[in-house]
């Protein structure tokens, strides 16, 4: 019991000495969905709060709280933070949303910065890359690369964002190859070493040469390695430790920019709730370090690829393209509107089986 | 849908890796519970074996040193377990929980500067002959020795408890401990040893994540494989064979499904990807209609003064 009643004074005075320091400071508070030595996804975001950090220095207080699960468990985090005294929060991932949206309504002082959703509210802001650019790239290798024809695909959830990576990958690798096709395998989870490392195996037994993942951690690229053969594409953040195969390429979610503007928005006093959506242009997608493994031709155009999509030259969704019924989409020459990519759950024209609903 | 393009002996071969983490941290699991004591830091014996594993194959070259190691620091960190609730009589679910949390921040710390890097890998059993065979020879004789030593628990652990004197006493410490100290046993010591034997077993288990199955080493790697590990000893009553039974019906599932998705079987992937658990549930509670029920003693705490 006394110890009990010791840790609980000592919880409460650690409450308040931190309560008292966040008045001079600016306090961030991240929240992630995995471990920040997860490789990928959570990893870029915490060299994103390190940024802060490094930018700010004494006027900036940072504080993370890693593998969150999406549900109860993330509003009771945020409004820990909320109470805690954070200034803005960042919320790092779509299953995050309803969460914020709620927990922002408690407390209408605090900022709230949530990823790759789609609902705001006056101290909620939006925030995302454009991440099915680099996906286009990746395509186009994968297209290229691939001898068997068919390419492996580790989906998260049936979240617009990963529909959209997996249309955008797969109309470039089909421009590139006529004969590719896609099997794409669901993992419903965002980070499972064991069952991501299981999924590309079994893409792998399945005779898929290309592995796509959209998960968080490096298993399938340690999977692909075992199995020989095989290249597959960084995800989220470079993972050059695979390079320079099977890693022949990858795609970098950089936010360090982003999280040190609108930090710097609060310091001000001049945040206001937007809707951000950057791409390669920006800098919020950056394609990593294309590795000798793809011969020289393919790494040109996929390098000129990625310049028409910098320069704006050239949308990833550019028409003629038609959905997986076969209905039209896009006449030739037009290009997708922000609001269908964001809303995106269908399959273009091509793929096989369904979105799960 | 091509199901065709599965292909059956790479299927039962990769189950029965998906099944082998699960089924070393139930086995040893179940010999803790039997023993009467319930430990829900398995998940945090298991990612400590894990990164300890990891980390020993990477410094010495040497996977069989690294599962040592990987027994070693599961049974090195279930020893806080025991002296908790055997010497302090803390209560068993608050540090069992306590350990899972612990388990997970120290791997964390220790496996700082092992992210990103490939471990020497596992060598496979090569057989003569008997390896070449087709179909029988993948599925059989193709594996490393730590899934065939998974196995040889499960029939060590049951042959134990059911023909010799030393399981006796530990079902007797696990029924009523009070008894068994009446008879002169000594039931801390019993326990600690059993949940050291489980502490190894998980540890074992998580090794086997970091060095076979990923194989990396990733923070938080485990993703819930002890809590799985935990279910399917309450849903197999207890019984060693059911255990094995359940981790590979977990297992077979698990890559099961995701085969089925791969070849575009029409089947809503919701329910493809619920199922590991739903048939693994439903199987293990039709074998339990014949009524056997947890130790008597399971969760509680021990002292002589009685």
């Amino acid at each position: 019991m006394k110890l009990t009643k010791l840790l609980a004074t000592g919880a409460v005075a650690l409450g308040l000495a931190t309560g008292a320091w966040a008045q001079d400071k600016t306090k961030v508070g991240f929240v992630y969905v995995g471990p920040v030595g997860d490789g990928g996804w959570t990893y870029e975001h915490d060299k994103g709060r390190q940024a802060v950090e490094k930018e700010f220095g004494d006027k900036v207080e940072t504080v993370f709280v890693e593998s969150v699960p999406e549900g109860p468990d993330a509003e009771r985090v945020m409004t820990q933070m909320a109470l805690d005294g954070a200034d803005l929060i960042f919320t790092t991932s779509f299953g995050y949303m309803d969460p914020t949206i709620n927990v922002a309504k408690k407390f209408p002082d605090v900022k709230f910065e949530h990823a790759t959703g789609y609902k705001t509210a006056p101290n909620v802001s939006v925030y995302s890359a454009r991440f099915y650019e680099g996906r286009a790239v990746q395509g186009h290798i994968a297209g290229k690369m691939t001898e068997s024809n068919i390419v492996g695909y580790i989906g998260s959830y049936p979240i617009p964002e990963v529909v959209r990576g997996i249309n955008s990958a797969f109309i470039h690798a089909r421009k590139a190859n006529p004969d590719v096709q896609f099997k794409i395998v669901w993992a419903y989870t965002w980070f499972d070493p064991a069952k991501e490392a299981d999924a590309a195996k079994v893409l792998i037994e399945q005779g898929a040469d290309v592995i796509l993942q959209h998960t968080d951690s490096t298993a399938p690229q340690a999977a692909a390695q075992d199995a020989g053969n095989v290249i597959t594409f960084g995800q989220a953040s470079d993972m050059s430790e695979y390079k320079p195969k099977p890693r022949v390429s990858s795609i970098i979610d950089n936010w360090a920019p982003y999280y040190i503007a609108r930090t710097q928005a609060v310091m001000d006093g001049t945040w206001e709730s937007t809707s951000t959506w950057d791409g390669i242009r920006e800098g919020m997608v950056e394609i990593g370090e294309i590795t000798d493994a793809v011969p020289a031709d393919v790494k040109e155009e996929a390098v000129a690829l990625m310049n028409s999509i910098a320069n704006g030259e050239y949308h990833p969704f550019t028409g003629p393209l038609k959905k997986q019924d076969g209905s039209d989409w896009l006449a030739e020459g037009e290009t997708a509107d922000d609001g269908t990519l964001a809303g995106m759950n269908f399959y273009v024209e091509g793929l096989e089986g369904e979105i799960p609903q | 849908m091509d199901l065709s393009a599965i292909n059956p002996v790479l299927l039962v071969a990769s189950l029965m890796v998906a099944a082998t983490p699960i089924l070393l941290a139930g086995i040893g699991e179940l010999v803790v519970e039997k023993s009467g004591v319930l430990n829900l830091g398995v998940e945090g014996m298991m990612i400590t074996g894990a990164i300890c594993g990891f980390a020993v194959t990477v410094e010495t070259g040497s996977p069989a040193l690294g599962f040592v190691a990987a027994a070693v620091g599961g049974a090195l960190l279930s020893l806080l377990f025991a002296v908790l609730t055997q010497v302090a009589l803390a209560n068993q679910v608050a540090s069992g929980l306590a350990l899972t949390l612990f388990g997970l921040g120290l791997s964390a710390l220790m496996g700082q500067g092992y992210v990103g890097i490939k471990p020497p890998s596992t060598p496979k059993l090569d057989i003569p002959v008997l390896s070449d065979l087709p179909v029988v020879g993948r599925i059989l004789f193709g594996h490393d020795l730590v899934l065939y030593l998974g196995i040889a628990l499960v029939a060590a652990v049951w042959a134990t408890l059911k023909y010799t004197r030393a399981g006796l006493i530990l079902r007797a410490v696990g029924e009523n401990h009070d008894a068994a100290h009446a008879l002169g046993y000594k039931v801390i010591r019993i326990r600690t040893l059993a949940i050291l034997f489980g502490g190894a077993c998980a540890g074992l288990g998580g090794a086997y994540i970091s060095l076979v199955r990923v194989p990396q080493w990733t923070e938080g790697m485990t993703a819930g494989v002890g809590w799985i590990a935990l279910a399917l000893v309450v849903f197999a009553s207890w019984k060693p064979w059911r255990v094995l039974l359940g981790a590979y019906l977990f297992g077979g599932v698990t890559v099961v499904q995701l085969n089925l998705q791969a070849a575009g079987v029409a089947i809503p992937v919701e329910y493809l990807a619920m199922s590991p658990y739903l048939v693994t549930i439903l199987v293990l509670v039709i074998l339990s209609a014949d009524k056997s029920r947890a130790p008597a003693s399971l969760g509680r705490s021990f002292h002589a003064a009685h």
